[in-house]
């Protein structure tokens, strides 16, 4: 269950979280209604065709701009397994554990997976297979804490535990 | 074994001696704030912890600032929910409309943030709160659910950068100016992940409201956090107004940067950001000609009463352009008031301009100045994304009060020396 797998869908550098959910879709957070909106901004067609598993593929300072949790939400809830950049914002990077959406940072296979690789992500060693080009890259490894609050399921569940104990 | 003001405040709220970049501690938050967009989320998440009530109900924050005067049913819907929420757990402070303000312009100005804080919003603005001399980064809904229920946060210590500026500043030429020509020069990731400590001369004779509008916007540069070290201006500012004890801290001699930028002001002028990046910067005279339908003066960057006073004495007498929509948006209701009294109101409306509540309202593409595919907007906000404003194929350029006062006037990006 550990292995994540789709079909990559690129984007570029600095991918806003405008851009990823714009604020006129904010007047709610029902996943389902946000997943609908997905990436509308950066690719309009995005959220009418994306495949559960599908994997995005973007350049660095992924996730810039507001604070809103909508964006990951909106990325989890349209069925996308996991997101690969060459970096996060930092908010964004945040908020993509808390809600429990893998995301993974390697430069090198956001500069060479393209667009509809078939492509195969370990989640516990941060090993990329890029199928279709029969590669291999490496995420950066995720802080031992980080993967507390993923083993959590998030990091509510985390708090949560946390104050019983 | 010297510190910067960040590391010292992170070290001081986590109850250590001393930290370094790249650790990991859990930090008392002094307040922690949301709004009527991420609070929602957050009280839901809230709800799943388990804990009845939130960790302290007078450092609990809710502001509905983005989508009110309630724009349509489910913003009204989304904003009860804080409203609900505010008077179950007894919150001392709730914003209520009439009574508020543009969160990052309400919360200084009220006394709720002072020198030495940690504060975490729910919002990527609350960085402005640096230019206090605190702590403060935006975070997601369901960080703002723990610390409401916690008191704390995890965070990493950050790494600093350190920015000096040297020179006198030429007229018209301000906060705005000094953050946009930094965002310029470093990039819209140039400080990811890290601390933007503003210094040197040029910014020590920045008011508050010329510093609260630098901090601001470090979150563009993808910073954690901006910081201006306190000082007179700092401390004449909090003076009356804070609510609670608060702590000076100042970098020690020999504290360690990541990076250090020193950069010659004298000859800077008024900087206008072009789409889609606020990084996309050239000064106001290399603008060239570019035709204007909309300007907005507001927003938690540029709604504050110097603000207003910068954008009145160029629109003093004149009239906007016919082709433009001028809309002015005082950032509280404090602001909206001092405005009034000093004439600020009267020159807007005699100019032309609407002039409305305050509201984060049209900086986020919300409601209150939204733009239609093929029109450009100059605005005093901070984003200028594909879509921020409105329809994907609407630009918006960034400026200070002064140039989008005087753009109004010209319907097109212009000086303020060429309408004065």
């Amino acid at each position: 269950m550990n292995q994540l797998r789709g079909k990559a869908w690129k984007f570029g550098d600095d991918i806003d979280t405008d851009a990823i959910i714009p604020a006129r879709y904010l007047n709610t957070s029902d996943p389902r209604e946000l997943a609908a909106h997905c990436m509308e901004d950066a690719d309009p067609s995005f959220a009418g065709r994306v495949q559960p598993g599908d994997i995005i593929v973007a350049g660095k300072n992924f996730g810039c701009g507001s604070s809103r949790e909508h964006a990951p939400i909106a990325i989890k809830a349209a069925g996308v397994s996991c997101v690969i950049a060459a970096s996060f914002a930092r908010i964004f990077y945040r908020n993509a554990f808390n809600i429990g959406l893998p995301i993974f940072e390697s430069p090198e296979a956001a500069a060479r997976i393209q667009e509809g690789d078939e492509v195969a992500v370990d989640v516990e060693s941060g090993t990329i297979t890029n199928l279709t080009r029969n590669e291999q890259y490496r995420a950066t490894p995720v802080p031992p804490f980080m993967q507390e609050i993923i083993a959590a399921g998030g990091l509510i569940n985390y708090v949560a535990r946390r104050l019983k104990g | 074994m010297p510190m910067t003001i960040t590391e010292k405040i992170l070290a001081a709220h986590a109850g250590l001696d001393r930290v370094e970049p790249g650790q990991l501690i859990n930090v008392r938050v002094d307040l922690v704030l949301g709004n009527d967009i991420t609070a929602p989320v957050a009280i839901k998440e809230f709800r799943r912890i388990g804990v009845e009530k939130v960790f302290d109900r007078e450092r609990v924050v809710l502001v509905p600032d983005h989508f009110v005067p309630n724009k349509d049913i489910k913003s009204a819907e989304q904003a009860k929910i804080l409203r609900d929420f505010a008077r179950q757990q007894q919150l001392t402070h709730y914003f209520e409309v009439g009574r508020m303000g543009i969160e990052h312009c309400l919360l200084p100005e009220q006394g709720l943030v002072g020198p030495g804080d940690v504060v975490i919003g729910a919002d990527s603005h609350t960085c402005t709160y640096g230019a206090l001399g605190a702590f403060a980064t935006g975070v997601g809904s369901t960080d703002l659910a723990a610390a409401m229920a916690l008191g704390e946060i995890w965070l990493k210590v950050p790494e600093s950068i350190k920015f000096v500026y040297y020179g006198e500043l030429q007229p018209w030429v301000g906060g705005k100016d000094l953050i946009l020509y930094t965002i310029g020069q470093i990039g819209v990731d140039g400080a990811l992940y890290q601390a933007m400590e503003f210094t040197g001369p040029a910014v020590e004779t920045l008011s508050m409201d010329g510093r609260l509008t630098m901090a601001n916007m470090a979150v563009e540069a993808g910073a954690k956090n901006g910081i201006v070290p306190p000082d007179e201006i700092t401390l004449d500012y909090v003076k009356g107004r804070a609510r609670r004890p608060y702590r000076v801290y100042h970098s020690d001699p020999g504290a360690r940067y990541a990076r250090v930028y020193e950069f010659d002001v004298s000859k800077l002028e008024p900087q206008v950001a072009f789409p889609h990046l606020p990084s996309n910067v050239r000064p106001v005279s290399q603008a060239g000609y570019v035709e204007i339908q909309q300007v907005v003066i507001g927003s938690c960057t540029n709604g504050r009463l110097e603000d207003l006073r910068l954008a009145a004495r160029v629109l003093q007498g004149k009239k906007v352009h016919p082709g433009v929509r001028l809309i002015v948006i005082p950032g509280t209701q404090e602001v909206y008031r001092t405005a009034l009294k000093e004439g600020l109101m009267e020159i807007f409306i005699d100019a032309g301009a609407a002039v409305s509540t305050p509201t984060c309202g049209p900086c986020l593409g919300g409601h209150m100045g939204i733009l239609a595919a093929g029109e450009r907007c100059l605005a005093t906000t901070n984003r200028n994304f594909v879509g921020r404003m409105g329809h994907p194929e609407s630009e918006v350029y960034l400026s200070n009060p002064a140039v989008a006062a005087a753009s109004a006037i010209l319907g097109r990006i212009a000086a303020p020396q060429e309408v004065l």
